[in-house]
């Protein structure tokens, strides 16, 4: 094979990396901008912090975590999303052997309205849960948005890991069964090792959509500085920074810190998660 | 952060403990029943947290909500239709509406043409991987994020100023006049491309899958019959993606249904740019009309239960297969 074959023809090369830059400047374009001085981004455009004077500064961080609330944000966006994680993935383990594994009536029905329930608008279960959690004080707590996230994410989640429950081969739970395994043992011991895989592609789902979550925050959280993820705040910044916006570049740099390392780190669990079930509501 | 991490572990531990000793003293409790009643108590047990989570959280609300879209503002008494009246003659609701359309054929129509452009030229390169990274890195942020991100590259000044915008600067070397992206009319599409921007890797992940599916002998044949490129993507590769597209496009529909944060970090809704979600975050905050929040809400799941449907037709027809 030639080395013009291989590389194919000039054009696909032009129009991919043309592709990739498109897609890849917004961002840098913001990275670069967090770096200057707030001056600087004001007066001139991102292109030109590469011409000297290379007058970089670490202000826009400093002034942002220390001023603007987001260091306190960063740790309410981790104590939301972590357990907002854990909870329904276990909840949604138990449901999704029971439907793949065990007969039941309604089980069926059941099981579609699950599927019915993967699409159906946040927007119409705000205001009794929000009414629900006025009349027994949880609102602006972070029990309200680690509870209203579980049920949320429940139908994704069941959806998920009954899918790979259910392909697990039919001889593994005879076998076990025929070892004298008892139910428990066959979940802990059989299906939850061989599902290593899928619960970590969902994890790390749930994780990045209760951590880029604005809606649910906004509703439960009531506003409140003190327990708002970074999302709130980002946008909160957004309308209350006035003469010093330039620091938004910072701050949506920092908000999107650990999800773009998640993302390095783990995209091949994530791109799985997404190729296995791509309706989530 | 060091004082949150108790805080972090409890919430952590607690839950699960709790759901762990839940099913095993569950099934101690199933074992103490009589042998033929095991199998039809136990299920219930293992799908019950799920179905009390569901219930309280998805069920429960949307039929009350439904409910409550026929009632007035603090839900006291019964109105009939007048909430779906009043929203029907609202100019407001009606551009939020006109908007949504705009979003769901613009939005699934870009973002799949864009996902099967980049799944079928990276797939002739040799840096095919590393290029889809790239293109799907935003897929990971939030709209949040991606919203600020985006407010820089259409950022406006006015025309002899120098640009700071990445758009701008651009125009204005061509010897355009600088254009207000978010304010003047066109600016929907500007907030739909931000999005686009940030599902196109989405498609494009899932498209070039289905793609790497398709028997290269299939391809090779008609190549070898003497037909083209183009002709070989409409009649065999394009056919063989229906499938996969119809998929990808039912989740964007959904997505263009719901937008809600890239206009509410972006725009607020102003300047023409408001969606029915946002519409509905407004009725209720704002506004504190829980009626009308509802009715909003209710007309957000009429156009979302064709979608519904054919997401359960699919469903079964996948299910037969198995």
């Amino acid at each position: 094979m030639t080395l013009s074959r291989r590389l194919g023809p000039l054009p696909t090369h032009l129009a991919v990396i043309a592709l990739v830059l498109v897609w890849t400047i917004p961002t840098l374009a913001t990275i670069v901008n967090s770096f200057r001085p707030p001056a600087a981004i004001s007066s001139s455009g991102w292109w030109t912090a590469f011409v000297p004077p290379f007058a970089f500064t670490l202000e826009n961080y400093d002034r942002v975590l220390n001023s603007n609330n987001m260091a306190a944000s960063f740790v309410n966006s981790l104590t939301i999303a972590i357990p907002a994680t854990v909870i329904p993935i276990a909840v949604a383990a138990f449901a999704a052997y029971a439907f793949a594994w065990m007969s039941f009536p309604f089980r069926n029905t059941l099981f579609l309205l699950i599927v019915a329930l993967l699409v159906v608008p946040l927007q119409m279960t705000l205001i009794p849960v929000l009414q629900a959690y006025q009349a027994i004080g949880v609102t602006g707590t972070f029990l309200a948005v680690w509870l209203a996230h579980t049920g949320y994410g429940l139908p994704f989640s069941i959806y998920l890991l009954r899918n790979f429950f259910g392909a697990l081969p039919r001889d593994l739970f005879e076998a076990s069964a025929l070892d004298g395994a008892g139910t428990l043992t066959t979940f802990f011991r059989l299906v939850l090792p061989l599902s290593v895989p899928a619960m970590a592609s969902l994890a790390i789902f749930q994780f990045l959509w209760v951590w880029n979550d604005l809606l649910v925050a906004l509703i439960f959280l009531g506003g409140q500085p003190s327990v708002a993820p970074m999302t709130v705040t980002v946008s909160n910044l957004v309308n209350s920074l006035g003469q010093d916006w330039q620091r938004l570049t910072a701050a949506a740099f920092i908000s999107t810190s650990l999800p773009l390392v998640v993302f390095l780190f783990l995209q091949r669990y994530f791109v799985r998660g997404l190729l296995a079930g791509s309706v989530k509501g | 952060m060091i004082d949150r991490i108790p805080q972090i572990a409890a919430a952590i531990v607690l839950p699960l403990a709790g759901l762990l000793g839940y099913i095993f003293v569950a099934e101690w409790l199933v074992g103490r029943t009589p042998a033929r009643m095991r199998p039809r108590l136990r299920p219930w047990l293992w799908v019950g947290p799920a179905l009390a989570f569901v219930g309280f959280f998805l069920v429960a609300p949307t039929i009350e909500t439904i409910w409550l879209s026929f009632k007035n503002a603090t839900s006291e008494a019964f109105v009939g239709v007048d909430n779906y009246v009043a929203i029907a003659s609202d100019a407001g609701v009606v551009i939020a509406i006109r908007n949504n359309v705009l979003w769901i054929v613009l939005f699934t129509g870009a973002v799949l043409l864009a996902g099967l452009l980049i799944a079928i030229l990276a797939d002739r390169v040799p840096y095919e991987s590393p290029a889809k990274s790239f293109i799907f890195l935003p897929q990971a942020m939030s709209f949040v994020a991606a919203g600020v991100i985006w407010k820089f590259m259409y950022a406006y000044q006015p025309p002899g100023i120098e640009q700071t915008g990445t758009l701008n600067a651009i125009v204005t070397t061509f010897g355009g006049e600088p254009h207000p992206w978010l304010i003047e009319p066109g600016n929907n599409v500007a907030l739909i491309a931000v999005a686009v921007w940030a599902w196109a890797g989405f498609a494009t992940v899932i498209l070039s899958a289905a793609l790497k599916g398709i028997p290269i002998e299939l391809l090779e044949a008609s190549r070898v019959d003497g037909a083209n490129e183009l002709t070989v993507f409409r009649r065999i590769t394009f056919p063989l993606l229906l499938p996969t597209i119809t998929v990808v496009a039912t989740t964007l529909i959904i997505f263009a249904l719901k937008a809600f944060d890239v206009v509410y970090v972006m725009t607020g809704g102003n300047f023409d740019t408001d969606v029915i979600a946002l519409r509905m975050y407004k009725e209720l905050f704002n506004v504190r009309n829980f009626g009308r929040a509802s009715a909003t809400a209710v007309v957000l799941l009429i156009g979302i239960i064709p979608v519904l449907l054919f997401n359960l037709r699919r469903f079964r027809s996948q299910e037969a297969i198995r």
